[in-house]
């Protein structure tokens, strides 16, 4: 246990160090201000959305859940580009560069090293995404006085599928050096996207085929899943064409979701773990 | 009495080259042996197993008896690799303090204090890393390798990026281990490093073992030099048991003795003889 905290304090140090952290706090500063911002022309300007003559819900629910949905979005992407600089040259990147070594020959062995770098950087990341999830519920709240029919359970699914993300940069980061590795993670993240889009699409044409294609690569790509649920969850309530609309989102639909999508997530986690620690222990570094 | 470090039939094979080709290397206790051979020679990647870096794929290596990479095995190790760095804004202080926890080490404040005397970097406890020439990083290297007392010390080119005072503080700092009985192996291009610290070497020449034995045994007589009024001159086949009578001889013959030197072939020459003047 003490060498996971010492190592889970070597990668603090080191995001610390590397500024890593002042970045993201400015850049999410700078986020939370203009989401208050378009909240407030948004609310104090609430006569002039229509919502579709026949979908029967107030302008407020209308403009509020979409608003909540770009936080969301926002909050993944930002959690994302955390969670991929925290780890993207945890093993090849460092090897390369000759951090590494030095750390691995000690007594407390492959595993821990990267079970603890990985934990570590899954902290900040759940830290982050919900303490900005929260930020960004609270202006919703503050200024347009709308609050999701379900609040807790999309933090935490944001915070799930983040951490998807950090164990797919992990494992990344034991097979490729670290710009490969970057790219890899966010060209899956954008897959996921993609991916959510394409539901959409199927589901505004009422395609099966295309409806189909977009789950089979929600839960390939559970963060995405995970994503489309708290989507989901933000508007629960809300029935029939409102519901329709509500949760197409603003990059994705609400398609994929329940416990067996969060299930599935676990699962996913356990098997891209011990996939990276299986290729981690047999590499020669 | 188990070695420090035992090598069997060691295989190394990256793709379609084979980097060792059944390598046999014991290392006593207390003992310090030099592995030379030129680049490539697979020196680095025998390093890499025992320190439990990269996995051989035939043959077996050993730590004081525990197989190479197991967690007993780590724990008798120090080890400096041929490259290596470390965070540049921990001082030099941190990077001992963490290479003190990840260790176990109890040394605490004492231990760090004695290392960084020990590679004349005293001063420079609080300097960070990227504030250091490479040779203050080369010496904070191998007191990382130090801490915790390890029993075994695997030092990879440990002065390649030192000036003279530096290597000579590690050459220091090598028989100082020794007398204590730490047992070193010790990879280094420096020949005449390895000839006057090293207990015995090992060359390797393409993935295999093609000499080894004590520097003075691996060296061979060339003849004996007397120097005479009447001039130098080298007596080819001459052995150290030949002097009294050659000296003998020249007295014999009126001729005044100032200097007899015993002529043997130096460690560069055995090393140039095996390996065929081979660089890659």
């Amino acid at each position: 246990m003490n060498a996971v905290a010492v190592i889970v304090g070597y990668g603090f140090h080191e995001a610390v160090r590397r500024r890593v952290f002042t970045v993201v706090l400015v850049l999410t500063v700078a986020f939370l201000g203009l989401f208050w911002l378009a909240n407030h022309y948004v609310f104090s300007d609430l006569a002039s959305i229509q919502p579709p003559r026949d979908v029967h819900v107030d302008t407020r629910t209308f403009a509020g859940s979409f608003l909540v949905g770009l936080a969301m979005f926002a909050t993944l992407f930002l959690g994302v580009v955390l969670a991929v600089f925290l780890t993207l040259s945890v093993v090849t990147g460092d090897a390369e560069r000759g951090l590494l070594q030095p750390l691995v020959v000690r007594p407390v062995g492959r595993s821990t090293l990267l079970l603890s770098r990985f934990l570590g950087a899954s902290l900040v990341c759940v830290g982050y995404v919900l303490a900005v999830y929260f930020l960004a519920i609270c202006i919703v709240a503050l200024t347009g006085h709308f609050w999701p029919d379900v609040i807790v359970w999309p933090g935490l699914e944001l915070a799930g599928g983040v951490v998807i993300v950090t164990a797919i940069s992990c494992l990344g980061s034991v097979l490729l050096s670290s710009v490969a590795n970057g790219i890899m993670v966010f060209m899956l993240f954008g897959g996921g996207l993609v991916a959510g889009l394409l539901g959409s699409i199927g589901h505004a044409l009422d395609s099966h085929a295309i409806k189909h294609a977009a789950t089979i690569a929600s839960w390939a790509l559970p963060f995405e899943a995970l994503y489309q649920d708290g989507l989901r969850m933000i508007t629960e309530h809300q029935t029939g064409l409102n519901a329709f609309l509500l949760q197409l989102g603003p990059f994705g639909g609400a398609y994929v979701h329940g416990s067996p999508i969060r299930i599935w997530a676990g699962i996913y986690l356990l098997l891209v773990g011990a996939a990276a620690l299986a290729l981690f222990t047999r590499k020669d570094l | 009495m188990t070695s420090a470090l035992a090598v069997h039939g060691l295989r190394k094979r990256y793709g379609p080259v084979e980097a060792l080709r059944g390598v046999d290397l014991e290392v006593g206790a207390g003992e310090l042996v030099g592995l030379l051979g030129p680049n490539g020679a697979g020196k680095s990647t025998l390093v890499k197993i025992l320190a439990g870096l990269v996995r051989a794929t035939n043959g077996s290596a050993e730590v004081t008896g525990a197989r190479a990479g197991s967690s007993s095995a780590r724990a008798a190790l120090g080890y400096l690799a041929e490259l290596f760095r470390f965070p540049g804004w921990y001082t030099a202080d941190e990077v001992l303090e963490l290479h003190q926890r990840l260790a176990g080490s109890a040394g605490g404040a004492a231990e760090r204090r004695r290392l960084l005397e020990l590679v004349a970097l005293a001063e420079a406890a609080d300097r960070r890393v990227d504030a250091m020439s490479k040779g203050m990083q080369q010496r904070l290297g191998i007191a990382q390798a130090l801490v915790g007392e390890p029993r075994v010390l695997l030092l990879d080119e440990p002065t390649s990026a030192l000036d003279p005072v530096g290597r000579r503080i590690v050459r220091e700092l090598l028989e100082r281990l020794r007398d204590r009985g730490t047992s070193v192996l010790l990879n280094s291009h420096l020949l005449s490093e390895i000839e006057l610290v090293c207990d015995r070497v090992a060359i390797l020449r393409g993935g295999e073992v093609v000499a080894a034995g004590r520097p003075h045994d691996l060296a061979k007589p060339r003849g004996v030099e007397i120097e005479t009024d009447q001039g130098t001159q080298l007596i080819e086949g001459a052995t150290r048991e030949t002097v009294p009578r050659l000296v003998a001889d020249a007295v014999a013959a009126g001729r005044r003795v100032y200097n007899v030197r015993v002529l043997a072939s130096t460690l560069e020459d055995v090393y140039l003889e095996v390996v065929g003047g081979e660089t890659t």
